[in-house]
């Protein structure tokens, strides 16, 4: 009886959540991981017949000009974390800096700030890592990564500022005061730390965000050039294929699903344990 | 006479529209233990947050306060700062939300500490931080240190929770601690317990205190002198004795009444 209670709530809800958003994650973090030390394949070499299905030899098949598929996946996982998490970590730098500036302002540069922020958001992410792409010189995986950056700042910034006045708000940043703290030590010891659960949680979901517009940029040709494989590239060149060989479509966007979603468990999660372990007394 | 510590002239407090606090003076001499009375509302709490100059922007004071020969009001924010923790440090009425949530009590305490231990040129480091904050944790008398310093405020109690307070007020080691209701939101025991804690500990350390509180009864047992407020006015001031024995004033006699009746209530008698 109790052993059975112990798998039932092993498996449900919190844990669940959090287990599979691991498995996920953690699968393309290490196909990632290895792809830089070992592919099936090289990445450019024609080793297959154009447009096969898996196999054996190819485990997800080819695409029209007879290169493994396997090996773009796998190359392409590399591809999205490093874009995910480079671009995740410039947005937050922007994004946290402006943000608390903006809480700590007067309040006409809050607002003007806070307006900024706005305006920003109102573009789309992907229209505004575009520009960004389109006023560099040429597109390549750094452009993208600092076009992300920059189109998810705003937002970024926006939630940092309204946590940060949250906090502010609180009773122990006026004892802080009182007790002589400067303003820089109340924001590493206090405004931070109280502000990162909730901007984390975010920042995963920016995550995702980048990762898929990592993707989309890709398959509008302003991500990474050939012969880097990424998944939204990948999907761009299967599109012609899509009904004479649907693997070649499917098996990338699947990836795509699994890194997005998984994020998102695992961060959903990760903050249910936290809170639980905070709530245990 | 010797040199008030803190020194406040006809301080006025006022937003846009409406005044707060009118014409208010008082003296707090060192070491004295001196009691702000007043009900809800009466301007004795953005007084005392005059006092560390972190009064809203959007109150404007005039007048002077002039705190261990510092002139409070208009002064820099970087004097200010130098000044509170040295001068002044404050315990405040919720001990829940005073303290950071996600710290744990013993780092809270330790940031000051470090602060203080820095100002006065002393070595500052791991060791020396932990050996000053046993002998804090040991000052306001708090169990198990071992595991309180590792927990976080919602893990212990009120009462606790209001000596780490008193701790992290102590380890500035001020000149003057402002109490602004520090036992309002404990339950009676506990506020005896805290009570004589901070008695005996600003008497011990030599600090100054200003109690801020509506409790008469309170104030009466912890005070040498008293001032009576009511909407941001003096109404009475003089000896805690005199005033709460014999008040002058009708406020403060109705004060003093509501005292008695709700004493005599709690007694059972009509």
């Amino acid at each position: 009886m109790s052993a059975s209670k112990s798998i039932l709530t092993r498996f449900s809800g919190t844990n669940a959540t959090f287990w599979l958003g691991l498995l996920l994650v953690g699968t393309i973090t290490l196909t990632g991981l290895l792809s830089l030390v070992w592919t099936p394949y090289d990445l450019s070499d024609m080793v297959a017949g154009r447009l096969e299905a898996p196999s054996w030899q190819h485990w997800a098949g080819s695409d029209r000009l007879g290169r493994d598929l396997f090996t773009q996946l796998m190359i392409g996982a590399q591809i999205a974390l490093i874009v995910g998490c480079s671009a995740v970590a410039i947005g937050a730098a922007i994004g946290v800096t402006t943000g608390i500036l903006a809480a700590f302002a007067t309040r006409f540069l809050d607002d003007a700030l806070a307006a900024f922020f706005d305006i920003l958001i109102a573009f789309p992410t992907l229209l505004t890592a575009m520009l960004v792409v389109a006023a560099s010189d040429e597109a390549s995986l750094g452009t993208a990564i600092l076009a992300l950056g920059i189109g998810l700042s705003p937002i970024v910034g926006r939630i940092t500022r309204l946590l940060t006045k949250q906090v502010l708000s609180q009773d122990y940043i006026t004892a802080a005061r009182v007790s002589g703290s400067s303003w820089p030590s109340i924001v590493f010891w206090h405004i931070l730390p109280n502000i990162l659960p909730f901007l984390g949680v975010n920042l995963a979901l920016q995550f995702g965000l980048a990762v898929m517009a990592e993707a989309s940029l890709s398959y509008l040709g302003l991500g990474a050039p050939p012969p880097n494989a990424s998944w939204g590239r990948m999907l761009q060149e299967a599109q012609g294929t899509v009904y004479t060989a649907p693997w070649g479509a499917i098996l990338p966007g699947l990836a795509i699903f699994a890194l997005v979603i998984g994020v998102n468990l695992l961060t959903d999660g990760l903050r249910d344990r936290l809170d639980a372990s905070r709530r245990q007394v | 006479m010797t040199q008030d510590l803190l020194s406040v002239q006809n301080l006025s407090l006022s937003t846009a529209d409406k005044g707060l606090v009118k014409n208010l003076s008082f003296t707090i001499a060192p070491g004295e233990r001196f009691g702000l009375i007043g009900e809800s509302g009466s301007g004795k709490s953005l007084t005392s947050l005059a006092v560390s100059g972190l009064l809203p922007p959007s109150i404007k004071p005039s007048g002077r306060i002039i705190l261990d020969g510092q002139e409070i009001v208009g002064a820099p924010g970087k004097q200010l700062d130098s000044l509170r923790g040295d001068a002044v440090a404050t315990v405040f009425q919720e001990p829940l939300t005073a303290l950071d949530p996600l710290m744990p009590l013993g780092k809270q305490i330790a940031l000051p500490l470090r602060r203080r231990l820095r100002r006065e040129g002393k070595p500052s480091g791991r060791a020396e931080v932990n050996r000053h904050m046993r002998d804090l944790i040991d000052q306001v008398r708090l169990p198990d240190p071992e595991r309180l310093v590792r927990a976080y405020p919602h893990e212990v109690s009120g009462g606790q929770r209001q000596r780490v307070a008193i701790a992290m007020a102590l380890a500035c080691r001020p000149k003057l601690l402002i109490a602004d209701e520090p036992t309002t939101a404990l339950d009676v025991t506990t506020q005896d317990q805290i009570i004589k804690l901070l008695t005996s500990l600003v008497d011990e350390l030599g600090i100054a205190l200003m109690f801020i509180s509506h409790d008469l009864a309170v104030v009466g047992q912890m005070v040498e002198r008293v001032m009576v407020m009511r909407n941001g006015a003096c109404v009475e001031s003089g000896l805690a004795a005199d005033v709460l024995t014999a008040p002058k004033d009708s406020y403060t006699q109705t004060l003093v009444d509501a005292a008695h009746r709700f004493d005599a209530a709690l007694e059972g008698r009509s």
